[in-house]
């Protein structure tokens, strides 16, 4: 019964996403505010009945209903109950309605947080959030329904969540990147909104801005999380992979971060503006694509669940239409918006503009290395791949000068810029960073390389531009020290991000360099030494979890001679479906983790175990989170709400 | 021209330079990364290149699995179910490599005609064939189980 319910809610909630996508639309149009002011009642009913529907599979989960065929397919009555609420999103059809979820509740927070809007604005904003609801209910309804069931035959137990999704992980990863793709949804129907209505203001720019940065920020986190996850559950040790589906949420990461900035330059000086819609239309478009390849099974990874035509066509429609009719709009409306003002040659503008066709560029060789398989493939050209090499060529020297614009693009002037004085202000960043630099590769066990070495520098660089910066707008006020805790919180969360970059930076080319890992045939008794610590192989225990059977090895670890920590590897059996996984052990630390993953039994007491020192790998993961801070700070700044009030005064006067 | 044009012109201009810069290394990169897949009948039929990063793929033959003594060094065949080939890899293989499974190896071919893995990949579900060893074994005629359908449902 339950489930029906929630059918019939999604059905309803897709009446109620046509009414959205059209009654308000035509009330901007004619002005009328009655149609118009539909759009906030439909904004609500739409999430409460996708909620609604959500809870019914929530529900079908918890009480172990397998009549529900994407019930029995992805869950198990032996799973612990939060690994059963996870399991909602373990599979296809209800990742799709998590992505719903999300999708209307944006839609929700777009409406009951946009009092500052005017009323035809947030009509169209709700509007367009609404046309993009109802595309994907009517792909849920029609081609991935969570809520079939096997009747009247229905199986005595489920066949499991894939193991490797049976993890703290997968509760939190898929929310906080959906939370990342379907936000910029909210940028890109801000944009469409003001291209229909033909107002491509600095209000604009200030309105999209806040929720650009919290979407931003969510991906961020997501983005950081999946890497975590693929760090400790895959069994390798490693944090990305230049795997497609790992491309295809990077690429709108790289267009949004390029849209976050493109964003501030049209706030301030009213520059750039037909290119941050674009940019707008660009980063949902490439969610949608990310969507897409990972959807419709035409890649290959833990992340494509089914491959059925079907879908992967009526995705490719979705997409066609979403980014065809943008781009259309563009096309007719963007030619009448014109610059509010110029800018130097030298100024704030100009660096901002080289960083985004930077993140551009660095978009569209990943999009190349992702696409260039599938082209290739449907031309009958033959099977390939294209290697990480390819990313890393191209991606290391694209971040080595976005790092090194990032510093002179902090310290430079809005508008115009002498050349004397942009010198004076970077110079004595610029020995500082060259010192800490050389102190830094001094301090480490061997000369790391000239890559790693210029990305250590540039770290530095990124940290000392900042505080020239910080230093620049304190030293004139009367008590320089309390007026560093007197920045605006926008501020703050500029710096934040800036600094999360450099740590990034320094994680990524430690991690990189001086990673040291083995493959052993290890016997009880044997022995390894990596840097001043000792494993040892003591033995193996056999151990039972609640859905799974495990061979535990027991590692000794000395450090330096003395016990340090005993570490236990496992090689987990799970019953319901014979899975075999790997689940590694790590000893986390700030400055190194150490890490012992199993392979296989090699016959009689011997195991082949890996074993890992991963300096400085939290760095990435910090940087991460530093940026996430950094864009929820910048997106709450209450500045943003005194302007919209000043800015609907003005437009109402 | 007026110095706002000339301006806007070197703006263009170094737009334009980057682009063709990065498209060029791009394009380079790319020719250098591509590792094409060859089935083992086309690396049996010498198909394919020795001593170029390659895919080769198929079903792990049962019983082939050999391992060293007191090494990582295993040796196993892969088949098409037309052709076979030796392969060879030292390290851990994953979790889901078993006789009678579909894998995929990176690596070169040796002057023997044994191809040396670099990486073995079995993907994450026990169904799984990978999608190029399905296509080869399809060419082949050659798909095991009732016509496939056991796989990637």
């Amino acid at each position: 019964m339950i489930p029906e319910l929630g059918q019939y809610a999604l059905i309803l909630s897709l009446c109620i996403a046509v009414l959205l996508g059209t009654v308000p639309l035509v009330g901007a149009a004619r002005s009328n505010a009655l149609w118009c002011g539909f759009a906030r009642p439909l904004a609500i009913a739409l999430f409460g009945f996708v909620m609604f529907s959500f809870l019914c599979l929530a529900w079908a989960f918890y009480s172990n209903d397998f009549s529900v065929v994407y019930v029995a397919s992805n869950s198990n009555s032996a799973l612990p109950w939060y690994y059963r609420l996870s399991a909602v999103w373990g599979g296809h059809e209800g990742s799709l309605l998590l992505w719903l979820l999300i999708l209307a509740g944006w839609t929700v927070a777009v409406a009951i947080k946009s009092d500052n809007l005017p009323d035809d604005m947030r009509a169209r904003v709700l509007a367009v959030m609404g046309l993009i609801a109802t595309g994907f209910i009517l792909f849920v309804l029609f081609t991935s329904s969570p809520f079939e069931r096997y009747l009247p035959q229905s199986p005595q137990d489920g066949a499991d969540l894939n193991p490797l999704l049976q993890d703290f992980g997968l509760i939190v990863h898929p929310p906080m990147l959906y939370m990342g793709y379907v936000g910029f949804s909210v940028a890109f129907a801000f944009a469409i909104a003001a291209l229909l209505s033909g107002r491509l203001d600095a209000a604009w720019a200030r309105w999209s801005r806040p929720w650009t940065n919290i979407a931003w920020a969510f991906l961020t986190l997501g983005i950081a999380l999946g890497s975590w996850w693929a760090y400790y559950e895959l069994g390798w040790g490693g944090w990305w992979f230049w795997d497609p589906v790992e491309n295809a949420s990077l690429m709108p990461w790289l267009v949004g971060t390029a849209l976050v900035h493109s964003l501030a330059v049209t706030e301030k000086r009213g520059v750039f503006k037909s290119w941050t819609v674009l940019l707008a239309i660009f980063a949902f478009s490439l969610s949608l694509l990310g969507t897409f390849l990972v959807r419709s099974g035409v890649l290959t990874s833990v992340h494509a669940f089914a491959s059925d035509p079907d879908r992967g066509f009526f995705i490719l429609a979705l997409l066609a239409i979403a980014i065809g009719g943008s781009l259309l709009l563009y096309a007719f409306k963007a030619s009448h918006v014109k610059s509010e003002s110029s800018f130097g040659f030298v100024s704030r503008e100009t660096l901002l503009l080289v960083n985004n066709v930077l993140l551009t560029v660095a978009c569209a060789t990943v999009l190349l290395g992702t696409l260039y398989p599938l082209l290739i493939d449907a031309l009958g050209m033959g099977k390939l791949s294209v290697g990480p090499p390819y990313f890393n060529a191209l991606f290391v020297p694209l971040s080595l000068l976005l790092a090194i614009s990032l510093g002179v693009g902090t310290l430079v002037r809005w508008k115009q810029t002498s050349g004397a004085l942009m010198l004076q202000q970077l110079w004595l960043p610029a020995v500082l960073a060259l010192i800490a630099g050389a102190i830094s590769l001094v301090s480490l066990p061997e000369f790391p390389g000239v890559w790693v070495s210029v990305g250590l520098t540039l770290a530095w660089w990124i940290v000392f531009t900042g505080l020239r910066d910080l230093f620049n707008r304190v030293r004139a006020k009367s008590s320089p020290f309390s007026a560093m805790f007197k920045q605006s919180r926008a501020y703050y969360g500029m710096m934040f991000a800036h600094v999360g970059v450099a740590v990034m930076v320094v994680g990524v080319a430690l991690v990189s360099t001086f990673s040291e890992h083995s493959d052993l045939r290890m016997e009880p008794g044997d022995r390894k030494t990596f840097n001043n610590y000792e494993f040892v192989f003591e033995r193996m225990d056999k151990v039972d979890g609640p859905n799974f059977h495990s061979d535990t090895g027991v590692i000794q670890v000395l450090y330096k001679g003395e016990p340090y920590t005993t570490m236990y590897p496992e090689k987990r059996l799970y019953t319901a479906r014979n899975n075999v996984m790997t689940e590694a052990a790590i000893d986390p630390g700030l400055f190194r983790d150490l890490y012992v993953a199993l392979g296989e039994s090699l016959g009689g007491d011997a195991w082949a175990i890996r074993v890992q020192y991963k300096p400085f790998v939290r760095w990435i993961w910090l940087g991460g989170l530093l940026m996430t801070l950094g864009g929820i700070l910048a997106a709450t700044d209450p500045r943003y709400r005194k302007q919209a009030r000043r800015d609907i005064a003005a437009q109402s006067a | 021209m007026n110095p706002k044009r000339k301006k806007r012109l070197y703006i263009v201009l170094f737009i334009v330079f980057g682009v063709a810069v990065a498209v060029g290394l791009t394009l380079f990169a790319l020719n250098q990364n591509i590792n094409l897949f060859y089935s083992p009948t086309q690396i049996a039929e010498g198909e394919a290149p020795t001593d170029t990063r390659i895919r080769a793929g198929g079903m792990v033959v049962d019983g082939s699995v050999k391992r060293a003594e007191d090494s990582l060094e295993v040796m196993f065949e892969i088949t098409d179910y037309e052709k076979t080939v030796s392969v060879h890899y030292s390290g851990i293989l994953p979790d889901l490599f078993r006789e009678g499974q579909g894998i995929v190896a990176q690596g070169e071919l040796d002057g023997q005609g044994v191809f040396q893995a670099v990486e073995v990949l079995a993907k994450h579900d026990e169904n799984y064939m990978p999608a190029e060893v399905a296509e080869a074994l399809e060419k082949a005629g050659k798909m095991p189980m009732p016509s496939g359908q056991e796989f990637n449902k």
